[in-house]
């Protein structure tokens, strides 16, 4: 590594269940998750003295309901990647000295919207004007547009985006917390209702309540806490448009290029040195669109990379290990989940765990190919 | 583990189906102008696709704003575009918004303009279905009566050799 992280995880932790929990509020899925990572790193919330996580219910609702005085705020709420900017902002308050123990939280009520946010846009916004008139709802009708642009340029097939789903269900299979488990094939994918044609309902990320937490700290505290701690090395964050018909090239997003172009460089790394991918799948071209953005492949082999098998257990680049978006769970701003899952299995603590992983790397998406953030994790040297 | 969640094909805005509880129709959502849109939809409404350049670089755009996203001028003017496009990319919608649950599966699509900016839009005048919708396919515009304003459609441009 080209230099010493400036923070570490030093706690991560999901709600004790996800997927459907109608007894709890959007507030209480923070604060169980929030109780969750702090017993993790083995903590109590007198000891955080930062806050950050997004509206609603916001950094002020959770730090209050939690008992928390901040003296470090980040409310950023960029979609569903938003988590892995607070992770960045996080390491950089700590380095400036503006706190020193950061609780980030994600809560949704996703499926049963028990004092759920409501995503839709004011009809004098820019897409309230130029988009939703037109007929479209939420992600599977504005997310999906770029992909059939891809499919011609690049030639991705049919078969192909199905095999994304199928990749990821086979790491779900190992998984005991993963929604879909069960195996499924190309023919299953493509025998399922279309939903917003070229994408059926197995491409398609479930919608699921849950919620996540971590805390993040100065790297000097590593051998401080109870699990092994997890390095910050590199981090970066972008955007492009808000309007997905406004983005720049139908078949590569600039945001995620550039997000991982600054990870990278500040972690000093290159792709032959990781070994293992979380891209946050809402639909099934993301990871494709995701793993060219990174440059693990060239533009337009990301198919036959996947089809190929080289991204399932016992491939040589792991993605998604949890099942994803797509098998193991998807609240709604899914960045929380991608981000645990790398600690998962750099502490050695995974269902589908990797062989020891050094370097793990984190992409999420927010909105639309909207925002982008990616993290480069290490392990704790041994 | 809890229930098997649904998908997000499932939903959860619009409106919901169940015993008891037919599926509502509504009207479909009508855009509200602001001061810095208005004159792309008073062109709208005389039949006309107005949309911005910029007097510095030449570089036309869409959505309306009020500065050049190339260059960052904001010496911007309003111009009558030609009308003709090519189909860019598109998704068929088979699970309708709020409004379109009579129209069947449709198409929402993105168009990109001759002078080169692109703009989603419907695709009228031809079936919803991946052999009718052909990626570059030539479009000339049209216009829609929704509400108090008129949107942008396009249709396939005929043969005319």
């Amino acid at each position: 590594m080209s230099r010493n992280p400036a923070a570490i995880i030093a706690g991560a932790a999901e709600t004790d269940q996800i997927g459907k929990l109608p007894g709890h509020s959007t507030l209480q899925l923070h604060v169980e998750a929030a109780l969750n990572a702090v017993a993790d790193a083995g903590l109590t919330l007198k000891d955080i003295d930062g806050i950050a996580t997004v509206s609603a219910p916001g950094p002020v609702q959770v730090a209050h309901s939690l008992g928390i005085v901040p003296r470090w705020i980040d409310g950023t709420g960029v979609g569903g990647t938003s988590f892995l900017l607070h992770v960045r902002h996080a390491a950089a308050a700590i380095a400036a000295g503006y706190a020193s123990t950061v609780l980030v939280t994600h809560g949704e009520s996703g499926r049963s919207r028990v004092a759920a946010t409501r995503y839709a846009p004011e009809p004098s916004s820019p897409a309230g004007q130029f988009e939703t008139p037109y007929g479209t709802m939420g992600a599977t009708t504005t997310f999906t547009i770029p992909a059939l642009r891809y499919m011609k340029d690049y030639g991705l097939t049919h078969e192909q985006l199905a095999y994304v789903a199928v990749a990821q269900r086979h790491w779900a299979a190992r998984n005991p917390r993963a929604a879909y488990r069960d195996p499924i094939t190309v023919d299953d994918v493509l025998a399922s209702r279309i939903v917003a044609y070229p994408f059926h309902l197995l491409e398609c990320c479930l919608v699921t309540d849950g919620g996540g937490a971590l805390i993040v700290t100065s790297a000097d505290r590593a051998a401080d806490f109870p699990k092994p701690a997890v390095q910050v090395l590199g981090t970066g964050e972008s955007s492009e448009t808000p309007l997905i018909s406004q983005l720049a090239d139908f078949t590569e997003s600039l945001a995620f290029r550039l997000a991982g172009q600054a990870a990278f460089a500040e972690a000093g790394i290159t792709v032959a040195d990781v070994d293992h991918l979380m891209i946050y799948d809402a639909f099934a071209h993301v990871p494709i669109y995701g793993l060219e953005a990174l440059g693990f492949v060239a533009k337009g082999e990301a198919g036959a990379f996947i089809a190929d098998g080289n991204t399932e257990p016992g491939g040589s680049l792991p993605l998604n290990t949890n099942g994803g978006g797509l098998s193991y769970t998807h609240t709604g701003m899914y960045g929380m989940f991608a981000i645990l899952e790398a600690v998962r299995q750099l502490r050695g603590e995974a269902a589908a765990q990797v062989a020891g992983p050094q370097i793990s790397v984190v992409l999420g998406n927010g909105g639309m190919f909207a925002t982008a953030g990616v993290l480069v994790l290490g392990s704790q040297p041994r | 583990m809890s229930a098997v969640p649904r998908r997000s094909a499932a939903g959860t805005d619009g409106p919901v189906a169940g015993p008891g509880r037919p599926v509502a129709t509504s009207a479909k959502p009508v855009p509200v102008p602001t001061p810095e849109t208005q004159p792309f939809w008073d062109g709208c409404a005389a039949g006309e696709l107005r949309i911005q350049r910029c007097v510095e670089c030449a570089m036309p755009y869409f959505y309306p704003r009020p500065v050049c996203p190339s260059c960052g001028s904001a010496r911007v003017e309003w111009f009558t575009a030609s009308g003709r496009a090519t189909l860019y990319s598109y998704v068929i919608n088979h699970r309708p918004a709020r409004g379109f649950e009579n129209d069947g599966p449709y198409a929402i699509a993105v168009v990109q303009l001759a002078e080169g900016p692109r703009m989603m839009t419907a695709i009228t005048g031809v079936p919803a279905t991946p052999e009718d919708l052909v990626l570059d396919m030539p479009l000339r515009v049209g216009f829609a009566r929704r509400g108090d304003v008129c949107l942008p459609v396009f249709s396939p441009v005929q043969d005319r050799s």
